[in-house]
């Protein structure tokens, strides 16, 4: 597995804009069939890293390589890959046909066979009906999918998709993910994408990479980059993290004990490496790791009491906020698994509060 | 309220209709209509020099009196026909040449960084600053036989003796496409300012290069930019007086010239009515094509 070559190898590409760095030093390899997602917030880079693989902009220092070959300096339309843009940008003067139909017109494909391929791509993304309208008789929804039947037409080696659903409605968007995901595993194509949607990104990519201010600050898939940050950044970036302060005071085997000033006391957390005593820390627990109740857990390491400050109803869940004696606040989430009335928590209630060592993760950075 | 509104309202929506639909009836349909009148009125010579259309008889009935012959006049000498066959003739040459010359320069503007957009605008609307009649007979400076233009070319070397450019149909040309750039590049960079440049983006991303990039997505969505330039042009360019009378010859043959000859040197203005009626009716035709543009433009 590991000894296939990546099909797309970014080698130290840095892009400046006059003072400005956008895009600092970043290395990444990309393999075939990959759906990859970058994630971050507006300006952290990510968008000029995919326009630099499209072709839009050139890397100031560093290097792309496609399939093994050199593509830093060549234009847009000799690349082996399409983009998708967030606006569509579909030609407004073309009907739908003659928009997928533009890309292999260009390659020289013979008539019959665009005709074909044009009717494939209606056919795969269900607009078939639609083949003689102008996109501004579209929907929304009808629109991305032209630019993505379009953007596919030409069976790039990669295709880019610039926030590919960040004009549709949430509804919408929550389909169209499991589509697209489907439609990648079917053509088989490498996507990668750029989103500042996390929800977005941990349903639909294999691998995501987080940006931050032109570097990225960690590559793992959804499973990896949630439950094992490298970073408080990445922690508090992607989900919903309890960060607690705290110093190594001592260990055993791979559970340490951490004083945390904020907690006022004393906590255990499971990391396997080695932590010297007095280091500062960060311990990290997710809000659905912690359990929650009028009573302590029995046998619990880590149990902490507060009273309940907030509670956010979701339907599903609810989030408890809590505010420790210390004056700390904790987030715990629990699912409503029953209909019963009497035994929900209320506002005020003091409670008891604990989690498993395991379920924490020590934070350096 | 009602959907019709109330009174109040209705009296306030006419209110609001009647400058303009007044200034039109006074300014241009009143004017026309007088003309209309001479056209079909009958030469006289004496002040004014054309006879009443409306007359009273000797037995108190008001007659109306209708001259068609300025009409048939006009076919019968085909002094009228050719003036106007050339006249589009000027107009259409002049309108491809500002089309050509107009349509880089809008799309340089158009883009250029947003902030040289506005001075350099300005820049081709400073000429209105000046009186049309001083920047024409500035041409005549530029183009006569001992003016700039042929000095500077034999102080060069190129010519021995002065090119005649003055009294030409060269010398329209130039003063008319100079004077009416402006009318062509400001409609043209409005639809080439507001386009959607990740099209071409879209376009570079699909396999085509800049060029072609150009003829198939700029040029289809610049045409109603194009036909509004082009009808700016040429509409007013079939009835120009000025430029090919301070800078054609005597064989430049204009319908605008023609109007002026009739009624100035021949004093006979049922003709010349009759002729600037012709005129209108023949302008009306783009005039209508020209909004019909428009309109389905705004319909999108």
């Amino acid at each position: 597995m590991t000894t296939q070559p990546p099909l797309i190898r970014i080698e130290r590409v840095t892009k400046r804009f006059g003072d400005f760095t956008a895009v600092n030093q970043i290395d990444l390899d990309i393999r075939q069939g990959e759906f990859f997602a970058l994630l971050g917030a507006s300006g952290c880079g990510k968008t000029t890293l995919l326009r630099m693989l499209g072709g839009f902009e050139t890397p100031t220092e560093g290097r792309i390589l496609i399939d093994g070959v050199d593509v830093s300096t060549v234009p847009p339309y000799e690349r082996p890959v399409n983009m998708m843009f967030q606006s569509y940008a579909l030609f407004p003067h073309m009907t739908v046909e003659q928009n997928i139909a533009f890309g292999l017109q260009q390659d020289k494909m013979p008539k019959g066979q665009i005709a074909e391929r044009v009717k494939a791509m209606l056919d795969m993304v269900q607009m078939s009906q639609y083949a003689k309208r102008k996109p501004a008789q579209l929907s929304g929804g009808q629109k991305q999918r032209v630019a993505l039947a379009r953007s596919l037409a030409k069976q790039p080696k990669v295709l880019l998709l610039d926030e590919p659903l960040g004009a549709l409605d949430k509804k919408l968007r929550e389909q169209t993910q499991l589509e697209l995901v489907n439609i990648q595993e079917k053509v088989g194509i490498t996507f990668i994408m750029v989103t500042h949607d996390q929800e977005e990104a941990m349903t639909m990519a294999c691998r995501v990479g987080i940006m931050k201010e032109g570097r990225i600050a960690q590559i793992g898939t959804p499973f990896e980059v949630y439950e094992t940050p490298n970073s408080r950044f990445v922690g508090d970036f992607i989900g919903n993290a309890n960060m607690i302060a705290g110093a190594v005071t001592g260990g055993e085997g791979a559970d340490w004990t951490i004083a945390s000033s904020d907690l006022g006391c004393t906590i255990t957390a499971h990391h396997e490496e080695p932590l010297p005593n007095g280091s500062d820390v960060t311990v990290m627990v997710r809000p659905e790791k912690m359990s929650i109740g009028r009573q302590p857990v029995a046998g619990a390491i880590n149990t902490v009491s507060g009273r309940i400050t907030d509670i956010a109803y979701l339907g599903d869940m609810s989030i408890y906020h809590v505010k420790l004696a210390g004056g700390a606040r904790l987030q715990v989430s629990q699912a409503n698994l029953r209909h019963g009335i009497g035994g929900r928590l209320e506002h005020d209630e003091e409670v008891s509060i604990s989690w498993h060592p395991g379920d924490s993760v020590v934070l350096l950075a | 309220m009602s959907a019709r509104g109330t009174l109040k309202q209705k009296v306030g929506r006419f209110l609001v209709a009647l400058p303009p639909y007044g200034w039109l009836v006074v300014f241009f349909l009143l004017p026309f209509l007088i003309v209309l009148k001479i056209s079909l009125s009958e030469l006289q010579a004496a002040i004014p020099p054309y006879k009443a259309i409306f007359a009273w008889a000797e037995d108190g009935i008001l007659q109306l009196r209708l001259n068609f012959g300025n009409y048939s006049y006009l076919f019968s000498d085909e002094l009228y026909a050719l003036a106007y066959l050339n006249s589009l003739k000027v107009a259409a040459i002049s309108t491809a040449l500002t089309l050509l010359i107009g349509y880089p320069m809008a799309y340089t503007i158009a883009r250029s960084p947003a902030r040289y957009r506005n001075p350099l605008l300005m820049l081709v609307v400073l000429p209105f600053w000046t009186s049309l009649l001083i920047r024409v007979y500035s041409w005549m400076g530029i183009l006569k036989n001992e003016g700039l233009l042929n000095s500077f070319l034999m102080w060069l070397g190129i010519i021995d003796s002065p090119i005649q450019i003055m009294e030409t149909n060269t010398a329209v040309y130039i003063g008319i496409v100079y004077s009416y750039l402006p009318y062509m590049i400001l409609p043209l960079y409005a639809t080439l300012e507001k386009m959607d440049l990740t099209l071409l983006e879209a376009a570079a991303d699909l396999g085509c290069p800049p060029f072609k990039a150009f003829l198939k997505i700029t040029l289809p969505l610049s045409m109603p930019g194009v036909i509004a330039g082009t009808l700016l042009v040429f509409i007013p360019a079939v009835g120009e007086f000025v430029i090919p009378d301070l800078l054609g010859g005597p064989d430049t043959l204009m319908i605008g010239k023609v109007i002026w000859a009739e009624f100035f040197d021949n004093r006979d203005w049922p003709v010349a009515s009759a002729v600037a009626v012709a005129i209108l009716i023949l302008l009306v035709v783009p005039i209508m094509l020209y909004q019909r543009n428009e309109s389905r433009a705004e319909a999108k």
